[in-house]
């Protein structure tokens, strides 16, 4: 039995769950009585509804009830009491508040009934009336409205540094550019649904699907007014989310506020339109001026961005800091602005920001590079930057070279031709892209609590999420490797309000901050048990501190002693212990951190095959080089990126959700029309993982996967079809249209 | 207007064997053998995606063919024999492509997964498959937005590989 688990492709701790359909997500708890809800949503994207007639809904046997701005019961006051973790600056939406429509598909109503299909039906019955104001929801004009915001949640563009536009005007090699990304809904396959029951006195316990209980749990407790005791929230599977669980999104408010009024259990699931109801990836705007000198040295950069928010929210994401963090150049611009408009708030969709800004970034140093005569990844070296620019620190690591180096290896890059449609096979034309990429590597406060009990079983519990990630498997490992225990023998639990705190699982920070809570409660029943061991007076041990011991096996030892080793187990049953207990808060070691630039890095490397007469595009190969820290779980950890580059992909061809300016509503609202990708989208992809040591970013060394691989995708794909065509695509999605 | 005076819908007999049990059922005739199997009979390893046959999370096996249950209604399958994937496991002991699915980490989130594997059985059923592009576009109906294709892609090709060896 060997016990070290931290960086062994174990496979998940939840597999036979999941594979047998015993895995159970937020809209599938059993409870007694259950009934259902519908929610309706406005057709209108700006106005007031002048009235809602429910009659004909409620004279349908089995129709519980149907809730509206009118009948609802009392609710906060305050802006305070609806924001949420992760809430942007602003006034958060409030559901049936008042008669007011603020964006087109507002949820103004729910209908409760006995069964789904009841609900569903009686809500075709309800009649709606509207006095319709005009709206806003067209980005290109509204351009000229564009403001700063006054307060960024997210982070600020640093002040400018040299002297930028004097530098471009007097660069060699100019670029002038715009790209554009359109909306994108984050569509989790598992659609939003909470299950609230009812269990008397007041109480319930509800199930949810969010990155994070405690976040509905605060959301609940903010809204009706009601004490932790009374709303206990578990979210033990998440059917994927990517963001869209952030924030509690409406389907929370509908069944919560309906069982407490109606003291039944009620579950709300919405529908595949109404997921394109709330939070989806801002559109954005973004303009370039690079300067360069004749060899390809940056001497210039200026990045003015601008992303569409609600006129009640002002969400924003780090899309301007990326060519700070990724290009050394001593004269950089970078601001951020926002767009407001008759819609609902934008919400972080996998690698917020990052995502958008490198798309843009890395199309526009493709063109430099070109306009250099530089081979796409030589003017990357050229350009490489030992400093993070945006605090003027330096890495605390950055294996980026050898991501290149590996990357640029397995995938053959030195067999590519520079000039563009100068590669194909048959009547295909081959094109040969490459882009880099960074995401943030950060740590935050987490708690977790372990018990071990003397028959050698320890469970571990925190507050996180695991929506697809992997979190239930690498805690456990992390668990079994530190107290040197079989994995069967660890059990994980999280999900659940009532667990340790811990952040929202988001922003890649999960293994980072859990994984450090975890190891550093597992430390503690450590220190318990060299206690134990010192109380018995082992000499061995005498003096000894838990630096100098190693767990493995289910024993204790000195390090390099062997013979040194003593039972847990038994060493707990001699001192009539039943179990060791510890809780323990983990926080970063900030000071330290703050001296560095900490990020994960990716190298992208993309083949792409555009048919010559019909412009179809097919994604051949994706070489994905990541230097992320210390690899956990080499299988879930190629997961992970495996999905950011399908994730690319998506992106860079098919995600579009197209605003109807007409009528202010997403049009294409189902995965027939908003197409993302299927499997036949998706051919060879490529994961390397480089090693890289970081002792700073946290005390396990992990930086975390879940959105370093999106970034360097979609413009590694865009700068394959130039290679390809000989056409610069500067709007995504890159559809055949857009190649002919 | 009176409350709950008009009852909206009628209900109907079927019977079904599900998962190697025949039971009598009586179900509302809107209801959709997606509905009847998560909502009635609380076998809720067989997800909803859409509701609208566009995602293929809701996959079963009707008579061994692959369906999307979502949109198919229960009432029109009077004598059917029904597999999800609660039924696919013999037992204890998993089906080889419930096992492949752990070994290649074939999924992430697992909303997808019942209906990749009730899929890759329903492909195996119908022979057609013979290529990787075969695979690839008769899987396609299954979407994994975790994007776990690749590995799906392995554990399709593996069984293919065993069925042919069998």
């Amino acid at each position: 039995m060997a016990t070290d688990f931290i960086g062994k492709p174990s496979k998940r701790v939840d597999g036979l769950k999941k594979v047998t359909g015993q895995a159970r997500y937020a809209g599938e708890f059993e409870v007694p009585e259950l009934t259902h809800g519908v929610v309706i949503n406005s057709s209108i994207a700006r106005g007031k509804i002048k009235s809602i007639d429910s009659s004909k809904a409620l004279q349908l046997e089995g129709v519980l009830q149907v809730f509206t701005h009118e009948n609802r019961p009392k609710l906060a006051w305050f802006d305070k009491s609806y924001s949420d973790m992760d809430s942007p600056p602003g006034s958060p939406f409030r559901p049936l508040y008042n008669e007011k429509v603020q964006f087109n598909m507002q949820p103004i109503a729910l209908v409760v009934a006995e069964t789904p299909e009841l609900a569903q039906y009686a809500a075709t019955q309800v009649k709606v009336e509207y006095e319709t104001e005009p709206h806003e929801t067209n980005f290109d004009s509204q351009l000229k409205s564009a403001y700063v915001p006054e307060e960024f949640n997210s982070t600020p563009p640093p002040e400018p540094w040299g002297e930028s536009e004097e530098q471009f005007k007097k660069a060699a090699i100019q670029l002038k550019e715009e790209y554009f990304h359109p909306s994108q809904h984050h569509n989790p396959m598992e659609m939003h649904a909470s299950t609230v029951h009812w269990e008397g006195d007041g109480r319930i316990t509800v199930y949810d699907k969010i990155q994070g209980a405690l976040n509905s749990q605060k959301y609940l407790m903010g809204v009706f007014g009601l004490a932790k005791e009374e709303v206990r929230v578990l979210s033990p599977f998440v059917g994927g989310a990517f963001g869209s669980g952030l924030r509690p999104q409406y389907q929370l408010f509908m069944a919560t506020m309906a069982a407490l009024e109606l003291k039944r259990s009620v579950r709300v699931m919405l529908s595949r339109t109404q997921m394109f109801s709330f939070g989806h990836r801002p559109k954005t705007l973004q303009r370039f001026s690079i300067g360069a000198s004749a060899e390809g040295k940056l001497q210039s950069i200026i990045h003015e961005t601008y992303a569409e928010t609600s006129k009640f929210e002002d969400f924003q994401e780090d899309v301007v800091i990326w060519p700070a963090v990724l290009y050394k150049c001593d004269n950089v611009k970078l601001s951020h602005q926002l767009v407001g408009l008759d819609e609902y708030t934008p919400l972080d969709v996998r690698a917020p920001g990052g995502t958008t800004g490198i798309f843009a970034l890395e199309c526009a140093m493709d063109e430099v590079a070109y306009k250099a005569g530089l081979d796409p990844l030589e003017f990357r070296k050229k350009n490489y930057s030992e400093m993070d620019q945006t605090k003027k620190v330096p890495f605390s690591s950055k294996e980026l070279m050898e991501c290149y180096r590996q990357g640029a290896e397995k995938f053959g890059w030195q067999n590519r031709k520079q000039e563009p449609r100068s590669m194909r096979e048959g009547h295909q034309l081959v094109g040969w892209g490459m882009a880099q990429g960074a995401w943030e590597a950060n740590q935050k406060p987490a708690n977790a609590k372990a018990i071990l009990s003397v028959d050698g079983k320890l469970k571990v519990s925190s507050a996180t999420a695991d929506i697809g990630t992997g979190t239930y498997t690498i805690m456990t490992q992390i668990a079994a490797d530190t107290l040197g225990l079989p994995l069967e023998d660890v059990s994980f639990k999280l999900g659940d309000s009532s667990l340790p705190e811990a952040p929202l699982e988001g922003g890649s920070a999960t293994a980072s901050s859990v994984g450090s809570a975890v190891k550093a409660v597992c430390q503690k029943i450590q220190e318990q048990l060299l206690e134990l061991v010192k109380k018995q007076g082992n000499t061995d041990f005498a003096g000894k501190e838990v630096e100098e011991l190693d767990f493995k096996d289910g024993q204790m030892s000195l390090k390099d002693q062997p013979a040194t080793a003593v039972s847990i187990t038994e060493l707990m049953a001699q001192n009539k212990e039943d179990q060791l207990q510890a809780e323990i808060s983990a926080e970063p070691a900030k000071e330290e951190q703050k001296k560095w630039g900490r990020y994960s890095h990716s190298a992208t490397f993309v083949e792409v095959k555009v048919d010559e007469e019909l412009g179809t595009i097919k994604v051949t190969r994706v070489v994905s080089a990541i230097a992320g820290g210390r690899i956990l779980n080499p299988k879930t950890a190629r997961s992970q990126i495996l999905g950011g580059v399908v994730w690319g992909i998506g992106m860079a061809m098919e995600e579009y959700s197209v605003m109807d300016n007409q009528y202010g509503r997403f049009i294409n609202h189902n995965l027939a029309e908003y197409h993302v990708p299927v499997n036949a989208d998706v051919q060879e992809i490529d994961v390397i993982f480089v090693e890289e040591k970081d002792d700073v970013v946290n005390p396990i060394g992990a930086k975390g996967l879940g959105e370093i691989g999106i970034v360097s995708v979609a413009p590694a794909i865009a700068n394959a079809v130039f290679h390809a065509t000989g056409k610069r695509v500067r709007a995504l999605p890159i559809t055949l249209d857009k190649t002919m | 207007m009176e409350k709950n005076t008009i009852a909206p819908i009628s209900k109907e007999k079927v019977t079904l064997t599900i998962n190697g049990k025949e039971q009598q059922l009586e179900v509302e005739v809107w209801t959709s053998l997606l509905d009847l199997l998560r909502e009635q009979l609380h076998l809720t390893g067989t997800k909803k995606g859409c509701d609208h046959g566009q995602c293929g999370a809701c996959t079963i096996l009707l008579d061994g063919k692959r369906i999307n249950s979502c949109l198919s209604l229960a009432v029109m399958h009077d004598g059917a024999d029904i597999t999800t994937i609660e039924g696919i496991a013999n037992g204890e002991e998993l089906h080889p492509v419930q096992q492949a699915f752990i070994e290649h980490d074939a999924f992430q989130c697992g909303y997808c997964t019942s209906g990749q594997i009730c899929s890759t059985i329903g492909l195996l059923n119908e022979g057609k498959a013979k290529t990787l592009d075969d695979i690839r576009d008769l899987m396609s109906g299954n979407i994994c937005r975790c994007g776990a294709y690749s590995n799906i892609i392995k554990v399709v090709q593996e069984a293919l590989e065993r069925s042919r060896t069998a």
